[in-house]
């Protein structure tokens, strides 16, 4: 906490939970996804489904998927500019069961991919990521994020570290995540600074890795 | 004598050890923790102001109107009050009247604000400070200290109780704001330190127990107006501080039973929209269910 979280964020009224929370669970859902989506079914939970409508908490997520900061003065209209760009979209009213009160669920798709992530708007615009295609994760968006999906096997979290270590980058947090034993893994990894592309690469072309993805640190308005 | 780190009193204690001004020490305990140079976080506060000068112009130049019917631009009713010379108190009162509820307004209508320390509190300090320094004839430099000390006095609050609704009802927040824009008014009006100390109790102690009751769950009903109430408390309170009157109660003392009462206050009173105003119904026409707010 600092002085600028006090007299900030910069944002589009009118609830920090409601309204910038939900644009950064839109941006970071759709950096995640690593392009524009084309289709995006949302799924609104608890005070999100109650009193979104009012809150713009619905435009808010779509002009997160538009990649729009929370500051942004197009966030009202995100629903005109969603159409105009094709962006297939969907409310429903889900129950997620005990999470925050303030929780959605994005069933994202484009081209080939596909995505599901449901996160919670915890305050001042802060949120926390807790699935990602059903695992189960603790992410803010606050550091530079890298996901890797692999068959759970001994030696992959050495792999990954190693990588790191060797390119200099300091680890926040990590954290690994299965279905089953010698299922399939979802590793999360946090890091302080974001890391290059040659960095992601080598990632990449580890052995057994299904996909690595790579959400930036995600800002606040102004 | 001692205090507890992040205390009001701790501050303000290096502030007369120094020699310097409260916002001297926030400033420079901001650019240690952050790594920035002091220059750079003047020019960001600069930044922030300046979102909020946009805000408090145009919710006075163009009504707004929000999604749910239930603001319907009292800023510029206000404004067009005052230029047809019906202020009650002369305009600079019903000017900073005006300008929290224009801010306020254009967060309900998700306009661009900053939230300080809260989206439904944003109107408060832009209102209190900008309006007694235009009065006043202070410049942007003096401003931007004293938001500073505005943003120190809301980090003791957020560290002895709670800067949310939520959690402590509308105390919390625009009774925060209120405290903060008092003691920042203070300096702004080169008063001591220990008079901001004062200024924030009064601000504080005057809203103690104030619920959350937000119509409907959104920031519009009471909210709006008690941004007003809250600019126009710290302009009272910071008067009362400048002209030397003393708070029975230290401000750290006053911020930790605000957060205490918070704690108690109960739920349907925090924010859930199931207490207080928030179950009136409206008044108006009843076919719509929107009483007369369906405009
Ligand atoms: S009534 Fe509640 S929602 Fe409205 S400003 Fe106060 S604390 Fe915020």
């Amino acid at each position: 906490m600092g002085i600028f979280d006090i007299i900030g964020p910069v944002m589009v009224g009118p609830s920090s939970s409601h309204t910038a929370g939900a644009v950064r669970i839109g941006a970071f859902a759709r950096k995640l996804l690593g392009e524009e989506p084309a289709s995006a079914v949302l799924g609104l939970h608890g005070s999100f489904a109650a009193t979104g409508e009012g809150h713009g908490t619905p435009l808010a997520l779509l002009a997160g998927l538009l990649g729009m900061d929370p500051d942004d003065e197009g966030i009202p209209a995100a629903r005109e500019i969603a159409l105009e760009r094709g962006l297939d979209f969907r409310f429903e009213d889900v129950d997620l069961g005990d999470v925050h009160p303030n929780s959605v669920r994005l069933q994202l798709a484009s081209g080939g991919t596909e995505l599901t992530v449901s996160a919670s708007s915890v305050g001042g615009g802060r949120i926390r990521v807790f699935d990602i295609d059903g695992f189960q994760v603790d992410l803010d968006g606050v550091y530079p994020t890298v996901l890797l999906a692999y068959p759970d096997r001994a030696g992959a979290v050495a792999m990954v570290t190693t990588i790191l270590s060797n390119a200099g980058m300091n680890i926040a947090t990590l954290k690994a995540h299965r279905t089953s034993r010698g299922g399939q893994a979802l590793m999360a990894v946090e890091l302080d600074h974001t890391p290059t592309a040659g960095v992601l690469n080598a990632l990449r072309h580890l052995p057994h890795m299904d996909q690595v993805r790579f959400v930036p640190r995600l800002g606040f308005g102004g | 004598m001692t205090h507890a780190q992040g205390t009001l009193a701790s501050y303000r204690a290096e502030a007369e050890e120094r020699g310097v001004a409260l916002s001297r020490v926030f400033l420079d305990g901001e650019a240690r923790q952050s790594g920035k140079r002091p220059e750079v976080l003047e020019a960001l506060m600069l930044d922030r102001m300046n979102v909020m000068r946009q805000a408090v112009a145009r919710g006075l130049a163009k009504p707004q109107h929000s999604r749910s019917g239930l603001i319907r631009g009292d800023a510029a009713r206000m404004d067009r009050w005052i230029e047809g010379g019906g202020s009650l108190l002369g305009p600079a009162f019903s000017r900073l009247v005006a300008a929290a509820l224009s801010v306020a307004e254009v967060n309900a209508c998700m306009g661009r604000i900053v939230a300080s320390p809260t989206a439904g509190a944003c109107g408060v300090l832009p209102a209190a400070l900008f309006r007694v320094a235009e009065e006043k004839g202070c410049g942007d430099e003096a401003l931007v200290r004293a938001f500073f000390t505005a943003g120190g006095i809301g980090l003791v609050i957020e560290k002895l109780a709670s800067l949310s609704g939520a959690e402590g009802g509308c105390q919390a927040e625009v009774g925060s704001a209120s405290a903060m824009a008092a003691g920042a008014l203070v300096e702004l009006m080169g008063g001591t330190p220990v008079q901001v100390d004062h200024a924030v109790a009064f601000a504080l102690a005057n809203v103690m127990g104030l619920i959350c009751d937000p119509v409907k769950g959104l920031v519009e009903v009471p909210c709006v107006k008690r941004n007003a109430m809250g600019a126009v408390n710290a302009a009272a309170c910071a008067e009362m501080a400048l002209a030397g009157m003393e708070s029975v109660f230290a401000a750290d003392a006053v911020i930790e039973t605000m957060g205490k009462v918070g704690r108690r206050i109960p739920e349907e009173y925090r924010e859930t929209a199931r207490g207080g105003l928030a179950v009136l119904p409206l008044s108006g026409c009843e076919s719509c269910g929107q009483g007369n707010f369906c405009s």
